[in-house]
């Protein structure tokens, strides 16, 4: 089994995240790490190749630090990397981000894709279903448990209403999400493996994309403005010593009209 | 004026409260249409009606409910096709956003998820998002193709104002590719008997801090008519189901008032429930983050201090 994992480089959420001076994510500026939400995909592509056998090649693209999120992932035992790296991506939305993905996606021969739910930084959680409608592959997304029999798939789903079990054959793209499974951490052994492990760069011109296909100019949506929102104002804190916690609590709640 | 189409939010034909804020807005850019897939069209077309929908495009076939998605996507893009709208939205939840992500690129139409806000620019909608667990405000535009948009729910009150409602049955066709992950068990969930997670006025949230007993949350939550939410340090401890978590990999909620009781207020809860209007917390830590975001904060022990409080809020209601 081929498997192919999309993991994105995000700004760390515990440091300041911010955007730069052309209203996109500061991706160069701030320290930056491979999307935890990834790890999950990156953990199920494991157990599915440990259990199968197979190639698990990680895909990304982003700026050269990016380069970061697939080393983390070889640390955890994928096998090979893929980078799109050109200059010409910087600013593309996920319609330009999914477009990439797809055609370096397309040269993999993967019978499997697997992505996280969502980035933690833009936490869109669209281009999966961006990915399977461009490659035209089954969409199997947002799995909460995964089950590979023979050339079936089998998810758990839980939506808003309902809990879905859903099935479709290889190849077929899945998403799953942090219910799924938990992420190893690399052993000293396999930090030192990862290291020989191949990294193909790849530009735009490779994959036969040209640069006003992608990138802030040719995206179809335009941030107007951003705006760091103002802290809250500081609320007012009681102590509950002497048990007079609750009715300061109820008043507030009724001041509001809550009650 | 143009069409704005609206992707129904139902079970079964019970309305969510969701589609009337997308309908409220809906009606500032244009005429909204109801786009309703599924069963029970008629159930929900007086609800309809009444947040303004002059059509309602009806679908009913069991290949929409039978595969995951891509049916519902087909039948938006035709209906693209056929009405040219001013923008298209939808609700942003796991599968709304699905649907969003899809419809963008099959139509050659910009996205923009989780909107808070929508208004009228000069080309076209205008939408605020609150990003980075909402530390920075957001505002853009669609420059390509018709604006899809998922708005997140609680973002507007809904607005009644009578519509036309012409209900315009639709034919529904599915192609092979749509077929191709099928649902084969579908397990609803079981109603609770308190409001929608992401709908209600208010949440009252239990975290670690429970110990695992959801017993004083619940009955506060009772007493002030709110919906239950858990952390998921709760939830991991199988203290409480996973379709109540709050947060990055749980639910979005911005209800008026959110109750933290027990929970640090670690960076991805707070990415759930950070646009709250206001927000109260019980914690014994006088350190703990979530007293950063509160309006009013009570330092204790959530247990005497809900159980006291509960009994209050019920004798005040008399
Ligand atoms: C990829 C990823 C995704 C995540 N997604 C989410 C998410 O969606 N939602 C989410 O919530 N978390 C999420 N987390 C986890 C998050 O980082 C925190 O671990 C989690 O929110 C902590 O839950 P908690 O506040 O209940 O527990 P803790 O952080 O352990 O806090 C418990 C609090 O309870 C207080 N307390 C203890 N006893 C009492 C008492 N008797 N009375 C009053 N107060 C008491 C303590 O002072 C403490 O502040 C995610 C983490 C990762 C890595
Ligand atoms: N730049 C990227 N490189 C590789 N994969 C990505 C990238 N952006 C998004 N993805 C994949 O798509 C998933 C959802 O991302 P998003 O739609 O941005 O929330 C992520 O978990 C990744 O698997």
């Amino acid at each position: 089994m081929r498997i192919a994992v999309c993991v994105k480089y995000v700004p760390d959420a515990s440091g300041h995240r911010t955007f730069g001076p052309d209203d996109t994510v500061d991706r160069v500026g701030v320290d930056g790490m491979l999307s935890e939400l990834d790890e999950y995909a990156v953990e199920e592509a494991l157990r599915i190749r440990d259990d199968l056998g197979g190639e698990v090649v990680i895909v990304t693209t982003g700026p050269e630090q990016a380069r970061a999120a697939i080393l983390k992932s070889l640390q955890m035992g994928a096998d090979a990397g893929v980078h799109v790296l050109d200059d010409a991506i910087h600013g593309s939305d996920a319609v330009g981000t999914s477009y990439v993905l797809a055609r370096a996606l397309e040269r993999q021969g993967a019978d499997l894709v697997i992505c996280g739910m969502a980035s933690t930084d833009g936490s869109m959680g669209v281009v999966p279903a961006m990915l399977a409608e461009r490659l035209r592959l089954p969409q199997v997304t947002l799995a909460s448990e995964v089950t590979v029999d023979g050339s079936t798939v089998r998810i758990r789903r839980d939506g808003d209403a309902a809990t879905e079990v859903v099935e479709a054959r290889l190849p077929l793209l899945l998403s799953v999400t942090d219910q799924c499974n938990e992420p190893r951490y690399p052993s000293f052994k396999a930090i030192m493996a990862a290291k020989k492990k191949p990294v193909e760069v790849l530009t735009l011109a490779d994959l036969g994309i040209t640069a006003d296909e992608v990138g802030l100019d040719s995206a179809w949506t335009r941030v107007v403005s951003h705006q760091e929102r103002p802290p809250r104002s500081a609320g007012t804190i009681v102590t509950d010593d002497d048990g007079d916690g609750a009715r300061q609590l109820v008043d507030f709640l009724a001041g509001q009209k809550f009650i | 004026m143009s069409e704005v189409l609206v992707l129904v939010d139902h079970v079964d034909g019970a309305v969510r409260r969701t589609t009337a804020e997308l309908l409220t807005l809906a009606r500032r850019l244009g005429e909204p249409s109801a786009v309703f897939v599924g069963s029970g069209a008629d159930a929900a077309q007086g609800s309809l009606r009444s947040y303004g929908a002059e059509k309602i495009y009806v679908l009913d076939a069991p290949e929409l409910r039978d595969y995951l998605v891509v049916p519902k996507v087909e039948a938006l893009a035709a209906l693209m096709d056929a009405s040219s709208p001013a923008a298209v939205l939808l609700v942003s939840g796991g599968e709304g956003k699905e649907i969003a992500g899809r419809l963008a690129i099959r139509t050659g139409s910009g996205l923009i998820t989780d909107a808070v806000d929508v208004r009228v620019g000069d080309a076209g909608p205008v939408t605020t998002q609150s990003v980075f667990a909402g530390s920075v405000t957001v505002t853009a535009e669609v420059t390509h193709g018709v604006p899809v948009i998922s708005v997140k729910p609680n973002s507007v009150t809904p607005e009644p104002m009578d519509g036309a409602a012409v209900v315009e049955p639709v034919s529904v066709s599915v192609s092979d590719l749509a077929k191709t992950a099928r649902i084969v068990e579908r397990r609803p969930r079981e109603s609770t008997g308190r409001p929608e997670l992401t709908e209600a006025a208010i949440v009252v949230a239990g975290g670690r801090g429970t110990g695992g007993d959801f017993g004083p949350v619940e009955a506060f939550a009772d007493a002030l008519g709110a919906a239950v939410g858990a952390s998921r340090a709760a939830v991991d401890s199988g203290w409480y189901p996973h379709a109540y978590q709050v947060g990055q990999t749980g639910k979005t909620v911005s209800p008026q008032l959110y109750v933290a009781t027990g929970i640090s207020g670690a960076i991805q809860h707070r990415a759930g429930m950070q646009t709250s209007k206001t927000i109260v917390a019980v914690n014994k830590d006088p350190e703990a983050p979530i007293f950063d975001l509160v309006d009013f904060g009570v330092v204790g022990d959530l247990h005497s201090v809900l159980a006291e409080a509960t009994q209050q809020v019920n004798a005040r209601k008399g």
